[in-house]
């Protein structure tokens, strides 16, 4: 039987927060994992992204990248890792291909949030950033890129969830992580142990998305926000309009980026 | 190829599952998201607070969903309303702000040539304002639609029947055609369920076709 306090016995046993099955080193398996995967794809998808949005060219690069999310990341898991396993002998044969579809699946979500963030910049911006004598990749690193901020962080939010809800499936390819409590606890007939897993996955992700949405306030320019609105009127008066670009841009985060928690 | 043909009783069952265990969960959340996201549109506070919450939800993974429902709800582990329920929960955390989105995308001379033609609140609610937003909100239940399939699969982890079945069975018994089998049905069902969709927005919206 569920109850609250069978799941907070097991939160207060001490024996679930020590070795190699505790919560503290479970804990940091899957921020291990996600970290990992996330430097991987961002390595891959922003350049890309980029380079389509900046040029507007292989556009379908991102359509068939958004297309590819619609494959069952369970089944993406198994046939990778029945594809992949047998070409290693250590215990990189279950890390490495769970690996590389957390990096499949973050993938569309980054390059989608940077191309989208880049091919809505106003034109208008680009055109005086050229006029001002910028070269190309001046336009894409102090114009393009940082009005493509919020799109962008909206990407790796939905990323991050995907890579974190698809680690915790993962570990019935034998990963570690999280995933771990709930694989381990379904195959025993231990179900508190599954409701305290899931618990720990569903904070894990939560507390994910609180700080890439602090670090959105943090790392986008208050003149795209619209936090600095003083600064931006302030601007607008003394060299006629400027915020408006920043506006559209705004206006475009509001779209939903759409990616499954897996 | 043989395997699946010798095995479309099993398949077409299976994917019956799955539709139903991914399309209800559709209806329902779109039956509950329209009147949230006509409430996002009438104030500013009420739109973040709505939008948090689903947020929220939303980021809640499935596997982790799916355990916790039943001790939450005193169902059984094995029952498919939590799946049922699960899915409702993302459909609606995707759909309220699609339909918010769509209704506050309505043009204002619309909604003032509808007031001064005397509909009512509702009335014009019903005829005016929905019937517009539904090329959006048509789109975000394409999404909603695409990842529910998908993730719907992940039930079968815990044992529900549909077509997950296939990947974890034919990972247990390291057969990949069953894997790939299973991987194409899903796609194939997503495909059909997206068609569905097209076609019942275009069905629905008349008269975006007249004006091209």
């Amino acid at each position: 039987m569920i109850t609250f306090a069978t799941v907070w016995a097991w939160f207060t046993d001490p024996a679930n927060w020590q070795g190699a099955d505790g919560v503290p080193t479970r804990m940091l398996e899957h921020l291990k994992f996600t970290g990992i995967t996330l430097a991987i794809a961002l390595v891959i998808a922003v350049p890309i992204g980029a380079w389509v949005g900046h040029s507007g060219r292989m556009r379908w690069l991102v359509t068939g990248a958004n297309a590819a999310r619609a494959i069952p990341t369970l089944g993406l898991l198994f046939a990778v890792s029945m594809l992949v396993s047998p070409l290693f002998t250590s215990s990189l044969a279950f890390t490495v291909p769970s690996i590389a579809v957390l990096v499949l699946l973050a993938i569309p979500p980054l390059l989608s949030g940077t191309y989208s963030g880049i091919e809505s910049v106003d034109p208008a911006a680009r055109d005086a950033a050229r006029g001002m004598g910028m070269s190309d990749w001046e336009v894409l690193t102090r114009v393009e890129l940082p009005c493509a901020m919020p799109l962008f962080l909206s990407g790796l939010r939905s990323a991050t969830l995907q890579v974190i809800a698809t680690a915790t499936i993962a570990a019935s390819i034998s990963l570690g992580g999280l995933g771990r409590y709930l694989i381990d606890g379904l195959a025993s007939q231990d179900y508190v142990q599954m409701v305290a897993g899931s618990i720990l996955v569903a904070l894990l992700a939560l507390v994910a998305d609180l700080v890439l949405a602090l670090l959105e306030r943090f790392a986008v320019s208050p003149g795209i926000s619209g936090r600095g609105q003083g600064v931006a009127r302030r601007r607008r008066l003394r060299f006629g309009r400027g915020g408006d670009a920043a506006a559209s841009v705004k206006n475009s985060t509001d779209a939903p980026l759409g990616a499954d928690p897996a | 190829m043989t395997w699946a043909l010798d095995h479309l009783d099993q398949i077409f069952t299976l994917a019956g599952q799955h539709a139903w265990l991914a399309g209800l969960p559709l209806l329902i959340g779109l039956v509950i998201s329209v009147p949230l996201g006509w409430l996002a549109t009438r104030k500013a506070w009420l739109r973040t607070g709505l939008l948090t919450v689903t947020g929220l939800l939303y980021t809640i993974p499935s596997l982790a969903l799916f355990i916790l429902l039943p001790p939450l709800l005193g169902t059984k582990v094995l029952d498919p309303a939590n799946v049922i329920i699960a899915m409702s929960i993302y459909t609606i955390a995707l759909l309220t702000r699609t339909v918010a989105d769509g209704l506050s995308a309505v043009d204002t001379s619309t909604r003032q040539a509808a007031v001064a033609m005397g509909y009512s609140t509702f009335g014009r609610f019903r005829a005016v304002d929905l019937p517009l937003a539904i090329p959006v909100v048509a789109a975000g239940l394409r999404v909603a639609a695409v990842s529910n399939v998908s993730i719907v699969s992940v039930a079968s982890l815990i044992g529900i029947s549909q077509l997950g079945y296939f990947l974890t069975d034919g990972y247990a018994r390291s057969f990949p055609t069953e894997v790939w089998v299973g991987i194409v049905a899903c796609l194939l069902l997503a495909l059909v369920f997206d068609l569905v969709i097209q076609l019942l927005a275009r069905v629905l919206t008349p008269w975006t076709r007249v004006a091209a």
